[in-house]
């Protein structure tokens, strides 16, 4: 039985407003418990929501980021349940008329292809607060700082047929939304989490499965594993003649496992209706066009940009734009450099991103700045040091925060490219390896790559790898 | 001399800037008639006498030092629905029994400001769902006309706390007819402004999309004094209309010649206690003397109006009410066993039973399967009633017929069924539906008791009722009798 | 349009109200005489309009100014809470 898996995702994103989408509290992350709740977050009798435009702004910012339709006229609905960190009893969210529809996401996969995921819509809605279980003598304490949050819910089509095409999909969003400046997309503090609906059908039936909602996934990783061992669960009790049934599931990521969540209550009714206390939001065109006219450009132009005005391979200028500020960081150095984009993007993609990587450090807290990268990348270019000399000096820029050209003159790293030393390193090298000699020129060809370390052995890597790699053949021709 | 409780808040207003009376006398001479009458008439659930005071003695220097403003000084009750920072806000439920609001309704507020002195918190029916101020939970308010009747609901207190003369007036709010229905009975002009028009923040919310604050005083120029004060745009209430308040007095004299009115035929039903229908006829004739021209309009869809608000107005109650769950403030059941223990007993203990009853019709016809066949359907038969109103008002200024169906009845007669006190808001609840002003006045006694006389207008048309009102009442003297033993 | 038990025990959980045994009976028969009532709307012809959530035609929603108004007071608010510890309501135990 060949089994297709099915996934479609909500991403609740927190808009980076100010303040609260309904009442003038702060949103800051790390508040006190409940210091940043008014009277309207907190569902006091008499109080009543007015609408933020900002998050407004952002909304129809995202809509026109992914070419989706941003609605003329939408509506606040009323979500009703209970909840401890509800206080009105009802969430404010958007239901039958959302202020975006319709729109697509491009992924790139691993292979390079490119695959469209359409996105069903997009609405405003609250965040809810927050319940803590633990030290409060068997109760649960409610913190409704994050009550209010305003979140924009990205619902895509169910066209994701793999965890990994879920996680290419939730990471282009993500960077799309920072882009855009509307969300910090900070998951460990919740304001990018998605729910992952997944199913699976027999490959070639059009019916889709039951599916089962696995919710609150804040990472990447998470993801993945989560929707494969759903998959995998799924396919199992399918397998064995069981029945998936539609519920919802928690990611356990201590266990690696997906738990149905303890029921609340029955299946929910959320008596969906119209907030009598907001009005329609109208949106026109004027407004629409001043909004459009604030968006920056976006990934896929900017990663378009960077193959046709550097000639970079797809696959690199993905992974440079993966978020504005790197990209910008990978042009101030270009530019500095006055060429060389390929050389750069080696550099920033592999050294740069592997150090950042090494101290878990943001691109905000980088090291080394574009224009003393470039200073040491123009080094290379003008063969005063080789690549890999380059790498050893980086690693010092970063950890001494010197500059290129004091690293080099201070440890004597210049290349060597007066072609005499370099054979006379080479004959030395020569005369100290008969045997290898001997199987080389027997036709063990291999050897080359022996002979070339030696080399860079004997003059402590600062050998021209070009020249030594030219003059080295010749000797051995001979 | 005129008693101080016989004054209307224009001579108050008057006497208070003359420096005639101080409002220290006015606001002792209010709280000596407040406690005598409590235990009679129970119209209020809270009386702030310090405060009130204190209150009094801050406008009395406001007005040594020049002040002119129009309210500075004058005694005013609120209903027990706006929140007063500081002192308890009930909204006449065991839920908030203790509840003291850390804010002032907008209302309130601008009140305050204006220099109104806030005497006490009137009784209501319980979350304002009611029609005779039987189902607080501080207890029922009697008629001042007739002690074994009811006051008509939910603004009991607020009517009977001005036919009583403890207060010149009071705010009240009007979601069905909570406003005009007991000024009718209790003899008593009660305004109920248009949607939008008085903002509701700090109003605590029965049904959002037809609540709306107004007044009860005992005469329409009062009233007009009043709501200009209270009006305007509030932008904490995203129903606010951003429309200027008019100078409401300024156009109380405009003589009526030419005024066209429209007696609605659905109104003179069988329904319509013929004693009550004769003064309304009475009323009318006073009017036609003045110049007017009466003309029958018939608004078809207008006796589905009851229906209508009765899924219209529990569906959204049942959804504001959500947050009443006893894990912020309000009542909380004790030693609660779990989640759903404490939301289904601080709940069901904490609402009486009208109350539960709306928020269980308001759930049951938003839910799945239900939703459209009731509420969406009752937001169409909304539709239809709002565009008979539009249509009617092309060729009429105003629409007249009674307030209420009958005179006040007995506390008790009514509450074995609550459709059959349900039918009381028959001729109310339309100008809700519509979002329109509308305004009772007393127009006679029948049996020894009140009857009033209800004036609709188009959207934001309260000046011309005013005038109306005002005019009719320059003719008779309803408006100044008083119940037997209150004068 | 008569409900029953059953339907009255389903609205009372979605609306969290405790109903106690004897109260029950009352409500089976109230609601169904309001939702009686409310059968009489199936009179009106509403095939050529559309449902009326504001009374005042023609609004729109206002936007307000993204800035923050408002102070901790969570001190004051929480003078009202029935439980609180360390700055948090307290509910019963939420298993999730």
């Amino acid at each position: 039985m060949e089994w297709e898996t099915v996934i479609g995702l909500e991403i609740h994103a927190q808009l980076a407003t100010r303040s609260k989408i309904f009442s003038g509290a702060a949103t800051a992350y790390g508040a006190p418990p409940n210091a940043q709740t008014d009277l309207i977050d907190l569902a006091y009798p008499g109080v009543l929501p007015v609408l933020n435009g900002e998050a407004v702004r952002m909304a129809v910012k995202f809509g026109l980021a992914i070419n989706a339709r941003v609605m003329r006229r939408s509506i606040f609905a009323r979500k009703n349940y209970f909840y401890p960190d509800l206080p009105k009893g009802y969430q404010i969210s958007q239901f039958e008329l959302p202020i975006v529809c319709g729109g697509a996401v491009d992924i790139v996969l691993e292979d390079g292809s490119s695959k469209r995921i359409e996105v069903t819509r997009a609405h405003l809605e609250e965040d809810a607060g927050k319940s803590l279980h633990e030290g409060l003598a068997g109760l649960t304490g409610v913190d409704l700082n994050r009550a209010g949050t305003p979140l924009i819910e990205i619902v895509s089509e169910p066209q994701m047929r793999s965890a990994r095409e879920a996680v290419a999909y939730l990471k282009k969003v993500h960077t799309l939304v920072r882009y855009l400046a509307i969300c910090d997309g900070n998951m460990q503090e919740g304001s990018f989490r998605c729910d992952a609906n997944v199913s699976v059908r027999v490959k070639g039936t059009e019916k889709f499965g039951t599916r089962a909602e696995i919710k609150n996934l804040n990472s990447f990783r998470f993801v993945e594993k989560a929707i494969n061992y759903e998959v995998a669960r799924q396919i199992e009790l399918l397998e064995g003649g069981g029945k998936v049934v539609q519920e919802t599931r928690l990611y356990d990521s201590d266990r690696g496992e997906t738990r149905s969540m303890r029921s609340k209550e029955e299946a929910n009714d959320y008596r969906y209706f119209p907030d009598p206390d907001l009005l329609p939001l109208e949106i026109d065109q004027v407004y629409i066009d001043t909004v459009a006219a604030t968006l920056p450009e976006l990934p896929d132009q900017k990663a378009q940009r960077f193959i046709q005005e550097y000639g970079l391979s797809a696959y690199d200028a993905g992974v440079l734009t993966a978020s504005a500020e790197f990209a910008d960081y990978y042009e101030v150095v270009v530019r500095d450099l006055g060429g060389h984009p390929k050389l750069a993007a080696n550099t920033v993609t592999g050294e740069l991103a592997g150090l950042l990587n090494r101290d878990g450090l943001g691109i905000a807290d980088i090291r080394v700045d574009a224009h003393s990268l470039a200073a040491l990348l123009a080094r290379v270019a003008d063969n005063t040091i080789s690549g890999k000399i380059a790498k050893d000096v980086l690693e010092v820029m970063w950890d001494e925060g010197a500059q290129a050209d004091a690293i080099i003159e201070a440890r004597g790293l210049r290349q060597i490219t007066d072609s005499s030393a370099i054979e006379r390193a080479i004959e030395a090298m020569m005369a100290a390896n008969p045997g290898q000699l001997a199987d080389y020129r027997a036709g063990k060809e291999k050897l080359f790559g022996f002979f070339v370390g030696q080399v860079m052995k004997a003059t402590a890597g600062k050998a021209n790898p070009a020249q030594l790699n030219e003059l080295l053949k010749k000797k051995l021709g001979g | 001399m005129t008693a101080l409780h016989e004054l209307t808040v224009a001579e108050l207003s008057k006497a208070l800037r003359t420096r005639t009376v101080s409002s220290i006398e006015l606001v002792l001479a209010c709280l000596a008639r407040i406690e005598l009458h409590q235990q009679g008439l129970n119209a209020f659930i809270s009386i702030l006498r310090e405060e009130a005071l204190a209150e009094a003695a801050r406008a009395d220097a406001r007005l040594a030092a020049g002040e002119e403003g129009a309210v500075i000084g004058v005694p005013i009750a609120h209903k027990d629905i706006f929140c007063t920072r500081g002192q308890k806000t009930t909204c006449g439920s065991r839920m908030l029994a203790n509840f003291v609001s850390p804010y002032d309704a907008t209302v309130v507020e601008r009140l305050r400001a204006a220099g109104a002195v806030m005497v006490g918190k009137t009784n209501m029916d319980e979350f304002a769902m009611g029609s005779s101020n039987e189902t607080s939970y501080f207890g029922p308010v009697r008629n001042p006309w007739d002690l074994a009747r009811v006051p008509g609901g939910s603004s009991g207190g607020s009517a009977a706390a001005v036919a009583a003369r403890l207060t010149p007036a009071a705010t009240a709010t009007d979601t069905g007819g909570s406003i005009r229905q007991p000024a009718a009975l209790c003899g008593v002009t009660g305004l109920k402004p248009t949607y939008g028009r008085v903002s509701r923040f700090g109003m605590i919310a029965f049904a959002s999309s037809l609540d709306q604050g107004g007044l009860i005083t005992r005469s329409a120029e009062d009233s007009a004094l009043l709501l200009r004060t209270m009006a305007g745009f509030d932008e904490r209430d995203s129903t606010s209309v951003q429309l200027p308040v008019p100078d409401y007095c300024a156009t109380l004299e405009q003589p009526l010649k030419g005024l066209k009115i429209g007696l609605l035929k659905e109104f003179f039903d069988e329904g319509l206690d013929p004693d009550s229908a004769q003064r309304i006829r009475d009323a009318l004739e006073v009017l036609r003397e003045q110049g007017a021209t009466l003309k029958e309009v018939s608004l078809p869809n207008l006796p589905l109006s009851v229906p209508t608000y009765y899924v219209v107005a529990p569906a959204e109650c049942s959804s504001n009410l959500a947050r009443f769950d006893g894990v912020r403030y309000g009542y909380r059941c004790e030693n609660p066993r779990d989640l759903l223990d404490l939301y289904q007993r601080s709940r069901g203990e904490g609402f009486g039973a009208e109350v539960k009853r709306r928020i269980m019709t308001g759930t049951y016809v938003l839910s799945a399967g239900y939703y459209d066949a009731y509420y969406l359907k009752a937001q169409r038969v909304r539709a239809l009633i709002s565009a008979d109103f539009e249509r009617a008002f092309h060729d009429i200024d105003v629409l007249i017929g009674p307030t209420t169906p009958t005179p006040a009845f007995e506390i008790g007669a009514k509450t074995a069924d609550p459709v059959t006190m349900y039918l009381n808001d028959i001729y109310t609840i339309g100008a809700n539906l519509a979002g329109l002003p509308a305004i009772s006045v007393p127009c006679g006694l029948v049996r020894g008791l009140p009857v009033g006389l209800q004036i609709i207008g188009p959207h934001f048309s309260e000046s011309r009722l005013f005038n109306v009102a005002h005019r009719y009442q320059l003719e008779t003297d309803w408006h100044r009798r008083a119940p037997p033993g209150f004068a | 349009m008569s409900l029953n038990r059953q339907d009255i025990g389903k609205i009372a959980l979605l609306a969290r109200l405790a109903l106690t045994e004897s109260e029950v009976p009352a409500y089976v028969e109230n609601l169904s005489r309001i939702m009686d009532l409310v059968g009489e709307l199936e009179r009106a012809d509403t095939s050529q309009v559309e449902p009326m959530a504001h009374p005042l035609p023609g609004q729109r929603q206002r936007l307000r100014a993204d800035e923050v108004t408002a102070s901790d007071q969570h001190e004051l608010f929480q003078r009202n809470a029935p439980q609180v510890e360390a700055g948090l309501y307290l509910v019963p135990r939420v298993i999730e």
